[in-house]
């Protein structure tokens, strides 16, 4: 039991002296390595959006690895080298003509960091939670994204247990683009569903 | 345990625990009583309600159930679908 005293002092800690602190219980007593720490932080470090977007492109360009992706999206990620250990599941959602979809996390900020990295802050803020659900053709209109007439929108409430990413199509104009190029038209909110790719690209 | 069959017509218990004291409930409030479709199931996860807390959690199967917006939302909406993982235990088939 510690006295109020004590709990001042450990309130008034500095934030590195206390994880130094945990850190030597914790490799004392076996339970993690500075190794596999340092390897956890590389791993965080490089989850962003430019993952998801390689993801994608390998989709738009190999056929049989677009059908991993969607029957497993945590598969098809670490076919690509991006560790999903401890991620939860990872789902694909496939827009095709007449079909796009929006992901949202109306509880929270659920979001899939693994292969998208940390969420936009709009992604957690309350006005786009409540609108996706009830308005998201206005919502998306509001970015600017122009779905072909007729395109029904899922909106998919993202609460429990999977994370998921939209796979956007590709682009028209883009025959003969490498994977790389393809990549690099691909942006956070086009996996999200706000946006769709190749809004105001370059060729590239 | 059974499965709900993609297709099975289900409705989301009018329940609300977090009324009733402390809960850690990953069923939005708007679906409550709705009537929905199950797409899939998904897999099999421990309760969310149980783990919040840190007490003993069953495994129990999660569903993606698709919802009708127009039902829930008075207009002017948007025409689509909405899909949500709810966890079995909310269902009840109709």
């Amino acid at each position: 039991m510690t006295t109020p005293r004590e709990t001042q002092a450990l309130l008034e800690t500095p934030a590195e002296a206390l994880f130094a602190a945990l850190l030597a219980v914790l490799a004392a007593k076996g339970m993690v390595s500075e190794a596999e720490l340092a390897a956890r932080m590389a791993e965080t470090d490089a989850a962003a959006p430019a993952q998801g977007a390689r993801m994608v492109a390998r989709a738009w360009t190999d056929p049989a690895y677009r059908a991993l992706m969607i029957a497993d999206g945590t598969q098809a990620a670490e076919a690509l080298g991006i560790p999903m250990r401890g991620a939860p599941p990872l789902g694909v959602l496939e827009n095709r003509p007449g079909r796009h979809h929006l992901v949202v996390c109306t509880l929270c900020s659920c979001y899939p960091r693994a292969v998208l990295g940390y969420p936009p802050f709009w992604f957690k803020s309350a006005a786009y939670r409540a609108r996706a659900v009830r308005d998201p053709a206005g919502l998306i209109a509001e970015w600017g994204t122009v779905l072909a007439p007729g395109t029904e929108i899922v909106v998919v409430d993202s609460t429990a247990d999977y994370r998921w990413m939209v796979l956007p199509q590709r682009p028209p104009g883009t025959a003969g683009w490498d994977e790389a190029a393809l990549a690099s038209l691909v942006r956070e909110g086009d996996m999200i569903g706000v946006t769709v790719p190749g809004m105001g690209a370059k060729a590239g | 345990m059974t499965l709900l069959a993609p297709g099975t017509r289900v409705r989301v218990r009018d329940d609300w625990p977090e009324a009733r004291g402390e809960a850690h409930i990953r069923t939005p409030h708007y679906l409550r009583g709705r009537e929905g479709v199950v797409a899939r199931h998904l897999g099999d996860f421990p309760n969310p309600e149980d783990l919040a807390f840190a007490r003993p959690a069953a495994i129990l199967p999660l569903y993606h159930v698709r919802f009708d917006p127009s039902a829930i939302w008075p207009p002017p909406r948007s025409a689509g679908v909405l899909l949500v993982e709810i966890f079995g235990h909310w269902l009840e088939a109709r």
